[in-house]
């Protein structure tokens, strides 16, 4: 079995026909991608399906990692933050570290970057890259994962200087854009299938994880699953529990999220979460650890519908994860979560622990209303947030950049 | 079959899209205004067909995004109405439907005394697509073939052939019906059946099962 036969079980034969196609005028083509890790997050994510299923389609794609010392994470954490916005000084040392750190990755992986056809560059880690190959013989492509809508602009002022020199850069969606020089694509993220946060699950496993955190089976349960951070509004999830659980006392929350340790502001946040749920027993908050997909799978799948009660949100792929379980959720009307979230189809896009309120128990009192939104939900996931969709726009846009930039490129 | 000879076979195609932000925005009715008078041509075609080879969903409440904008980022109604009524398949050239959403607008701002604003991150961002066509290698010698061929078609190859091939023909009308039309009128009664179809309002998979049964309907009967 290859990786696209078995794609082909969960998309369809055809479109997997239609990927092959699409990538024949590549084949042979020598593609880099260029990222920090190879491991956590979401960019390594992408990379660990994406870069076999190149493979497998005929092309020479590559892998490769820009790694530094501490000062150049520490600055390109600046980078992250200023890009969503948040002011940061960067010292000239940090952007000396950054540049080094680049000279020197440039030096190793030379020869690799040079012939390749086609580089992708993720995010502002490896981005000083371009200028040490004046004699690049490809195509170069910034892909920035981040929502840079409202950059820190001194910042941004700077990476711009090192990103409009590539032959185009990559956006999730048009609200994330900053406008460059070059062809702006946009193309959103997605999920994969066939990953253990997303695999079907016996129901053994899901009952078992019912039993592993005390959650009754015979009770209604939603579920949030994200850090505790401000922006993701867990003290409004429980507060719109609160409002919900008036009318229907039997209503069980989880809240679940990774562990906060490293984070003094995640701390802060689950002890203001804690401190909210008064100790409810209903209120399960969970702290898994970061490899916990099987178990968030399975915490997805127990649920009767899920929260993304989000203020601010990048792409928020929570959100498909659980529609692909066949949930309808309940989102804050933000970033992705809007594109995801069809409000009164695949589930409810809100602004208020009030409006979360009225939808939970709407949800609850309608049970034919959330089944049908989360076949249609589970529907709307296979047609636009797998990873094979995301797969042919890659293949779109590689095909139209390396045969001409006119509106119409015509192969065959 | 004389015809065989005479005719060349149906190249069957296939396409994608890639989305592409024109920087273009705009956060008020006016601008938006603004922005569709200079706007890439492209992005107005983008705006009323894309949406079917794009992330969106199959039953939206308006088919082109600027009526969506108007009703869920303007709540004005009324402009949603009259602009989600507005049939692209009516309009042979772009530049013809780019000025009737155009005059739309403006009736809208002479009727207006007070522009909506969106909230800053609700803003219309006017996106282009560049399309990639490839050949599937396929060639179908006889119209009889379209009945087994089109239910296996990808929705590419059925946006391809039904609804960008509105803006290639110069009939303005999808692949199939200019393939038929080279058979003399042999074709003609098939081709009236195409011609009853309106890809506006359905999915490419509903249009496909549509296009599907046209054919078989049409070949079955009479066994022709």
């Amino acid at each position: 079995m290859t990786m696209l036969s078995d794609y082909a079980g969960v998309v369809g034969e055809d479109v997997i026909d239609h990927l092959r196609q699409l990538a024949a005028p590549l084949n042979g083509m020598k593609i880099v991608h260029v990222n920090s890790t190879r491991q956590g997050g979401g960019v390594a994510e992408i990379l660990s399906w994406l870069i076999p299923l190149q493979r497998e389609l005929g092309m020479e794609a590559r892998w490769e990692i820009i790694t530094g010392k501490n000062e150049f994470y520490q600055c390109t954490k600046h980078f992250h933050n200023a890009l969503q916005g948040a002011p940061a000084l960067i010292s000239e040392g940090l952007l000396k570290a950054y540049e080094a750190t680049n000279r020197d990755a440039a030096e190793e992986l030379g020869p690799v970057l040079r012939d390749a056809d086609v580089v992708f560059i993720h995010d502002p880690q490896p981005a000083a890259l371009l200028k040490h190959f004046p004699d690049r013989k490809g195509k170069w492509i910034w892909r920035c994962h981040i929502d840079a809508s409202h950059p820190y602009r001194p910042v941004w002022k700077y990476l711009r200087g090192l990103v409009a020199g590539y032959d185009a850069s990559i956006f999730s969606l048009a609200d994330f854009v900053q406008m460059l020089p070059h062809t702006v694509y946009l193309v959103p993220p997605s999920i994969d299938p066939l990953s253990e946060k997303n695999m079907d699950l016996p129901a053994e496993e899901v009952t078992g994880v019912r039993g592993r955190f005390g959650i009754d089976p015979a009770r209604p349960m939603m579920l949030q699953v994200s850090r505790f951070d401000r922006f993701k509004d867990p003290l409004g999830v429980i507060e719109a529990y609160r409002q919900a659980t008036a009318f229907i006392p039997a209503l069980q929350l989880v809240l679940a999220g990774g562990g906060a340790s490293d984070d003094p502001e995640g701390e802060a946040v689950l002890a203001e979460v804690r401190a909210a749920a008064r100790e409810d027993p209903d209120i399960h908050i969970l702290l898994l650890p970061s490899d916990a997909h099987r178990t968030i799978n399975a915490l997805q799948r127990a649920a009767d519908f899920v929260l993304q009660k989000s203020l601010k949100e990048g792409f928020g792929l929570t959100v498909a994860e659980s529609m692909w379980k066949g949930k309808p959720v309940i989102g804050g009307d933000t970033g992705g979560i809007r594109l995801q979230v069809i409000n009164h189809h695949t589930g409810f896009l809100v602004n208020s622990p009030e409006g979360a309120a009225l939808r939970i128990r709407y949800l609850l009192h309608h049970r034919e209303k959330l089944v049908e939104m989360g076949i249609k939900a589970r529907e709307f996931v296979r047609q636009n947030f797998l990873t094979t969709r995301q797969l042919r726009e890659y293949l779109t846009l590689m095909v139209g950049l390396t045969h001409g930039a006119e509106d119409r490129v015509r192969l065959g | 079959m004389a015809e065989k000879s005479k005719i060349e076979p149906f190249a069957v195609k296939d396409c994608a899209l890639s989305a592409i932000a024109t920087g273009r925005r705009a956060q008020n009715l006016r601008e938006l205004r603004d922005g569709l008078l200079t706007v890439h041509p492209g992005s107005i075609y983008y705006h009323f067909w894309g949406r079917l080879l794009r992330p969106s969903f199959d039953d939206p409440e308006y088919n082109n995004d600027f009526a969506a904008w108007a009703r869920h980022r303007l709540h004005d109604v009324k402009l949603a109405e009259r602009l989600g009524v507005i049939d692209p398949a009516e309009f042979g050239e772009i530049e013809a439907l780019r000025q009737e959403v155009i005059d739309v607008i403006e009736e809208r701002l002479d009727e207006t005394e007070f522009l909506s604003w969106a909230p800053r991150d609700h803003q219309f961002h006017f996106i282009r697509a560049q399309t990639v066509v490839f050949d599937t290698r396929r060639r179908l010698e006889h119209p009889r073939e379209l009945a087994a061929t089109i239910p296996g078609l990808s929705v590419g190859s059925i946006y391809y052939h039904a609804i960008d091939a509105r803006r290639r023909e110069p009939q303005g009308v999808d692949d199939f019906s200019a393939w038929l039309a080279r058979f003399g009128g042999h074709y003609a009664d098939l081709s009236t059946r195409l011609a009853g179809l309106d890809p506006y309002f359905v999915t490419l998979t509903e249009l496909r099962d549509q296009l599907s049964s046209v054919f078989s309907d049409y070949f079955r009967e009479d066994g022709r």
